[in-house]
């Protein structure tokens, strides 16, 4: 069980409130993510959630009892680091079985919990190895092995991809999906990446200054973003974002359209621009409008076998049926 | 760009290092010398410096006069005692500074170390009545607890700095992983910090074993450590500078021939944190 639930937690350091009162639950089960710009005080609530801060005030439950002023090693959640924060005093084995040896567990039912970690995980080859021994990809595992060997309540991940290569990062982001799903724990998991909060997460929610902007299932925060910060943050490219007469034909003080719900062509479409710089992924071109006299760039996905040059003059149909629009104060208008 | 070292200037730099070096090991050369002289060839003049006859008879006077093991027992004691009981206080009050930091400890270690600045003799009055009530004069335990809390200021700051250089996020997975304070420090902060902890060890057994102002002042003749075996041949009743250098050389021997095995080790404590 990892039933998380914040109730009106806060968290100042001397006089500045990094998280105003917050409420959340995190269901039994749920791969949640923590979203946002730096310094949105995602890193700062995972933290408070694990213990190693002290709430200002209000209270953490977990699975209904008051984790409040439970040091972190009482509260059952394990947590995987950003800089892995491995022994490197200690082999890899010693490293996963260090949590089994804190809780004075039978030598023998430590070994056979390692070595199921550790298998997998795909540890064994280099199980007697010390951490400066090991690859990025290979030390997140051995802090992934540590954290489960614990069977916890919940795991926290801070960031864990964020110090390993592309590549490396995709393969990581599917074994922990994986894991997830193989495990059916709560995983509550920060990052600042919006692609890896919308591949990995059940639910997402997306933080601004300690504020909680909105929480939602990935699809329902690209769908209906609820105000221009979250239309602005999720998605990739980002949402392009119209504000002045265009808007107001749409009754909005401001209107939001995907760049992916743009068409473009030579002779057809509402609007008009120049070319800029187009980038060239293979399957898709993002191309970089100018001189639209909507914004100063509009941003378009096209497919990648669409072949504007700098300078082309194009013409933009944004498609109606799912222009996003907003209000004054940014929020969504239904 | 790299900066360029000429062979020449490796030469000159070598030279002076080597001169330097020597001039600093003079005195402790000229006394290890002067301990096989006799009394008549040690205050010959001019003096002599090699060629003289050879002789272990100051030694064999020395070794008659006086008992050296038991000095070198209560120095083994004092200097490693307060050293294991400086370090015992140390590790938690380096830990909290380095990793709790509050806003006066930057303050608080500043203090610390001001109290190095105090001139000894200053604070020998209190501190000699306060060994007298506590029957602690001429006792090992008494000048084990005052060679610590003079090192001490010194035991923390140097831990202070090596856990400083520990990532905190290290010790944060012990705490996830279960671990009580007493864990966190044993068996993860203390075995990531032991280059600067066994630097720190290393250097304060010397500075206890050459602390000569306490040792001399607060004890007589049962907890008297070889600063007070040294003492005790430059005595007032004439000059026997060959039987001084034999006392000297059998004092100094021991931290000598530590030092020289422990130097690499002492070196890279010393400069720990530094170089990256």
């Amino acid at each position: 069980m990892g039933r998380i639930t914040l109730d009106k937690v806060t968290k100042s350091f001397g006089q500045t409130q990094v998280i105003p009162p917050l409420d959340l639950t995190i269901e039994d089960g749920e791969f949640t993510v923590f979203v946002g710009p730096s310094g949105c005080g995602k890193s700062t609530l995972l933290r408070l959630i694990a213990g190693l801060e002290d709430t200002t005030s209000g209270h953490i439950r977990i699975d209904g009892e008051d984790a409040t002023r439970l040091p972190p090693a009482k509260r059952r959640l394990a947590m995987v680091f950003q800089s892995y924060a491995l022994y490197p005093h200690m082999s890899v084995r010693k490293n996963i079985a260090f949590p089994l040896r804190m809780a004075k567990l039978p030598q023998a039912e430590i070994d056979a919990k390692v070595d199921a970690a550790a298998a997998v995980l795909n540890l064994g080859d280099y199980i007697d190895r010390r951490p400066g021994q090991l690859s990025g990809g290979q030390r997140q595992r051995v802090a992934i092995g540590r954290a489960i060997v614990r069977e916890p309540a919940a795991f926290l991940f801070d960031e864990p991809l964020s110090n390993l290569d592309a590549a490396l990062r995709v393969g990581m982001r599917l074994e922990i999906s994986e894991l997830h799903k193989r495990l059916e724990t709560t995983m509550v998991y920060v990052t600042h990446d919006q692609v890896e909060a919308m591949t990995m997460a059940d639910r997402i929610v997306v933080l601004r200054a300690g504020f909680i902007e909105q929480v939602g299932t990935p699809l329902e925060l690209y769908h209906t973003p609820r105000n221009v910060f979250v239309a602005g943050f999720i998605g990739s490219p980002t949402m392009n974002l119209i504000t002045g007469a265009e808007a107001a034909k749409h009754n909005a003080h401001t209107i939001g359209v995907r760049p992916e719900h743009i068409e473009v062509s030579e002779t057809e479409g509402e609007w008009h621009g120049v070319i800029g710089v187009s980038e060239h992924l293979g399957s898709d071109t993002f191309f970089h409008i100018h001189e639209t006299g909507l914004a100063e760039t509009i941003t378009v996905r096209a497919g990648g076998e669409v072949g504007f040059r700098y300078g082309d003059n194009v013409r933009l149909t944004p498609r109606s049926d799912i222009i996003h629009r907003f209000d004054k104060a940014g929020l969504r208008i239904p | 760009m790299a900066r360029s070292v000429t062979t020449q200037r490796k030469a000159i730099n070598t030279f002076f290092a080597w001169a330097i070096g020597l001039l600093i090991f003079f005195p402790i050369l000229w006394t290890v010398l002067t301990s096989f002289k006799t009394e008549a060839t040690a205050i010959a003049d001019p003096p002599v410096f090699l060629f003289f006859d050879w002789t272990l008879e100051n030694y064999a006077v020395v070794q008659e006069r006086s008992n050296y093991a038991r000095f070198l027992w209560n120095s083994i004691i004092i200097a490693g005692g307060s050293t294991i009981l400086g370090i015992i206080i140390a590790v938690p009050a380096a830990w909290s500074m380095a990793f709790v930091p509050s806003r006066r400890t930057k303050d608080i270690l500043l203090w610390m170390l001001s109290t190095k600045m105090l001139p000894a003799v200053g604070v020998l009055y209190p501190i000699y009545l306060i060994f007298i009530k506590m029957g602690l004069l001429d006792t090992r335990l008494g000048l084990t607890i005052v060679i610590m809390l003079i090192n001490l200021p010194i035991i923390v700051w140097m831990l202070y700095t090596y856990f400083r250089e520990i990532p905190g996020e290290i010790l944060e997975a012990a705490r996830m992983d279960g671990a009580t304070l007493k864990s966190e420090i044993l068996y993860v902060l203390t075995p990531m910090a032991l280059p600067g902890i066994a630097s720190t060890l290393l250097l304060n057994v010397i500075l206890a074993w050459n602390e000569a102002f306490w040792t001399l002042n607060l004890t007589a003749a049962k907890a008297a450590p070889l600063t007070a075996f040294i003492a005790s041949y430059s005595s007032p009743e004439g000059l026997f500078y060959a039987k001084l250098s034999a006392a000297s050389t059998m004092a100094i021997a021991p931290i000598l021939i530590m030092g020289w095995f422990s130097q690499k080790q002492l070196v890279r404590g010393l400069t720990f944190g530094a170089v990256k």
